[in-house]
């Protein structure tokens, strides 16, 4: 029994211990500059690693996502013969949910995996330290450009998700079930609010670009550097990241719910 | 061997990993503009001892001066212009920037570094790319190099910035014998020529003996025997014997410690 | 070759990312250009809200022509201040004209529809619109119902 509970103790402090060095990671590699710091030209390549090449895969699963929700938001709607709000509850559930949350789920198998895999092999072949020989510090030079990249891409993709839902959502509604195409838009464009629905949405993926990306590359620089150790890096980023996002969501909600 | 002619003194060195000690109260010193090579049992922490050289792991107690400089008592940006100026280090793996070609490789401690014109670059690289025979792969990525190449672009880029101490960690390990044949050369004429303090960490007794004019053996966290390889060859101490000439048992047990033999048969159970 | 690639790449995912923004502002939350045209305040007072919100949406014969900007509430009169931003263009509201807060369908948004009275004279800038309707509130309707029907039983 106290051997259970010490057990947990020791637990509970490598947990913390592990968001301390997450965190000192954070703010020593947030910001750009130092010797042999990353440049502009390499915050582009890693867009594109991270964002340009997730994609196809995003505007996929947003496509079909919509489509989804037309089919099923029509069957639950013509039973109250309120099909015409089709638009509405489409729209209003991709921009405030499904668009950030989903994005950022498949982002987190699709980018954040793989910058973990990448820093962890940079670590295990002693690129790193390499780095560290010649004076540069690897969190400037590998961690910083991926960071950001992160917190730029993410919000592109979510609003490029929702938008590609909302016309998979149309296309179901209007060319398949027939609904009136004005219905479906003009219901759509009174009940969406620019700043409540959209840009609140678009600031909830920020958030999860953020910590989606930060423990990937968190995971990566602090992975065990053999071939185990660092599949088990990338398997904790996914579970991690998708994790933190769907508790965080909650929060967000709730306070964008309670006024903010 | 006086102080002066150390470029590295080791004092009282203490390291722990966790509970276990790898270092106890070490002390050691290399001498300025020589071949030293580390030899030891795997484990014994040679590794760890360069990279407590070079400032990236640090004691829990004791001093490590470099070229006069103690270690502990610089600052973090201190001891990153000391590793800049006067540090070269060539990884087991190599360590080639895995995005970067050959060229770009041995370009980046000098683009980072200095403010050098690019024609000048130019020059540099191409110089240290030949030293190795290896200019004719400028354009080619790391990964298309074979395993002994791609640790002589290393070699190279470690000697871009023009350091006075070179670190080799396992040189020698997985090369073919052309390869190494060519690695042991390298080693040796960079020494010559540079006028370099050179430390070499490796298992391989016979090449480590042909180039080296120091060997340290380290055994269990302390230096069991320092000297010229002639030296320790015609050495009495039997675990220094045991370890340089390979006999498979001897004071460095073949067993692993373990209850008595009978004694573990006759129990039964697991 | 490559790098320019990549970096073209890159360029048109920002330009994508730029443009679905604007999309999303223009077709899908119905956000109109005269949203951020020039507008003057007219100011109502209202008995009962009945779930108007801030930013619902002013429109004068069913088209938008302005938003609620503020709302609050008057102690002294113990009722309910509406302060409405209306696009300038619609310079020609006359001083009578009246304010009602209505529902899109049944269970749909609260908005103000204004209709315009007879006077040759229009509303400026803080002026304030005296003839107003409150919400209309579905328990209140359904208790005055209840209350006839049992009136009318007796």
């Amino acid at each position: 029994m106290l051997k259970q509970l010490q057990e947990l103790g020791h637990k509970g402090t490598l947990v913390i211990e592990a968001m301390g060095r997450a965190a000192i990671l954070l703010l020593n590699s947030i910001m750009w500059g130092g010797p042999g710091s990353a440049g502009f030209k390499d915050l582009v390549k890693q867009i594109y690693s991270v964002g340009v090449q997730s994609l196809i895969i995003i505007v996929v699963a947003g496509f079909f996502v919509g489509m989804v929700l037309g089919l099923q938001g029509y069957s639950i709607l013509v039973d109250f013969g309120s099909e015409a709000a089709l638009g509405v509850m489409v729209s209003l559930t991709l921009l405030r949910e499904l668009g950030p949350v989903v994005t950022a789920l498949l982002f987190a198998g699709r980018a954040g995996s793989a910058l973990t895999a990448e820093i962890g092999l940079m670590k295990a072949t002693e690129q790193l330290s390499a780095m560290e020989m010649m004076g540069v510090d690897p969190l400037k030079r590998v961690v910083t450009p991926r960071l950001w990249a992160g917190i730029i891409s993410m919000p592109i993709l979510a609003i490029l998700f929702s938008l590609v839902g909302i016309w998979g959502g149309a296309f179901v509604a209007i060319d398949l079930v027939g609904i009136d195409d004005g219905a479906y838009w003009g219901n759509m464009q009174a009940a969406v609010e620019y700043y409540d629905d959209v840009i609140k949405g678009v600031f909830k993926s920020l958030v999860f670009g953020v910590v989606v990306t930060w423990i990937a590359v968190y995971q990566g620089y602090s992975a065990v550097p053999t071939s185990e150790g660092i599949s088990k890096a990338t398997t904790q980023t996914v579970v991690i990241s998708s994790l933190a996002v769907l508790g965080l969501d909650f929060v967000l909600t709730a306070m964008m719910l309670g006024g903010l | 061997m006086s102080d002066s002619q150390s470029f590295i003194t080791i004092e009282n060195l203490s390291f722990y990993r966790g509970e276990r000690a790898i270092f106890k109260d070490l002390d050691v010193s290399f001498p300025r503009g020589k071949i030293t090579a580390i030899v030891g049992p795997s484990g014994t922490g040679k590794t760890t001892l360069l990279k407590m050289i070079g400032g990236q792991l640090t004691p829990e107690s004791g001093k490590v001066i470099v070229d006069g400089k103690n270690l502990s008592e610089l600052s973090r940006t201190e001891i990153l212009e000391l590793r800049r100026e006067s540090m070269g280090m060539l990884f087991q793996a190599g360590a080639l920037f895995t995005d970067l070609s050959v060229y770009e490789n041995l370009a980046f401690p000098l683009r980072t570094h200095t403010n050098l014109p690019e024609s000048l670059i130019r020059h540099i690289v191409l110089m240290k790319l030949e030293a190795v025979g290896l200019r004719g792969t400028r354009d080619l990525m790391p990964a298309e190099l074979s395993g002994g190449m791609a640790r002589r672009v290393a070699l190279a880029r470690s000697i871009v910035m023009d350091p006075e101490l070179i670190m080799y960690d396992e040189p020698f390990t997985g090369l073919d014998p052309v390869s190494l044949g060519m690695i042991v050369k390298l080693i040796e004429g960079l020494n010559q020529a540079l006028g370099l303090t050179s430390l070499l960490v490796s298992h391989d007794i016979e090449e480590s003996c042909s180039i080296a004019d120091y060997l340290c053996v380290l055994s269990g966290g302390k230096v069991l025997a320092f000297g010229t390889p002639e030296e320790l060859l015609n050495s009495e101490d039997p675990e220094v014997r045991q370890f340089l000439r390979g006999e498979p048992d001897g004071p460095l047990a073949f067993h692993y410690p373990a209850a008595d033999y009978r004694q573990d048969l006759l129990q039964g159970g697991k | 070759m490559k790098t320019r690639f990549i970096e073209m790449s890159v360029g048109a995912f920002m330009v994508l990312g730029i443009v679905a923004m604007v999309t999303m502002a223009l077709r899908v939350s119905g956000l109109s250009g005269d949203t951020f045209a020039e507008t003057y305040t007219v100011k109502a007072y209202f008995e009962n809200l009945g779930g108007l919100t801030e930013r619902a949406k002013v429109s004068l014969a069913g088209v938008n022509i302005g938003r609620v900007k503020r709302i609050y509430l008057d102690k002294d009169r113990y009722s309910a201040v509406v302060e409405m931003e209306i696009n300038k263009n619609i310079d020609n509201l006359s001083t009578d004209s009246s304010a009602a807060i209505m529902t899109a369908g049944i269970l749909g948004e609260k908005y103000i529809a204004i209709s315009v009275g007879g006077e040759e004279e229009f509303l400026q800038n803080d002026d304030w619109i005296d003839d107003t309707q409150s919400a209309v509130i579905l328990e209140e309707l359904i208790g005055r119902f209840l209350y006839n029907m049992s009136n009318s039983n007796d």
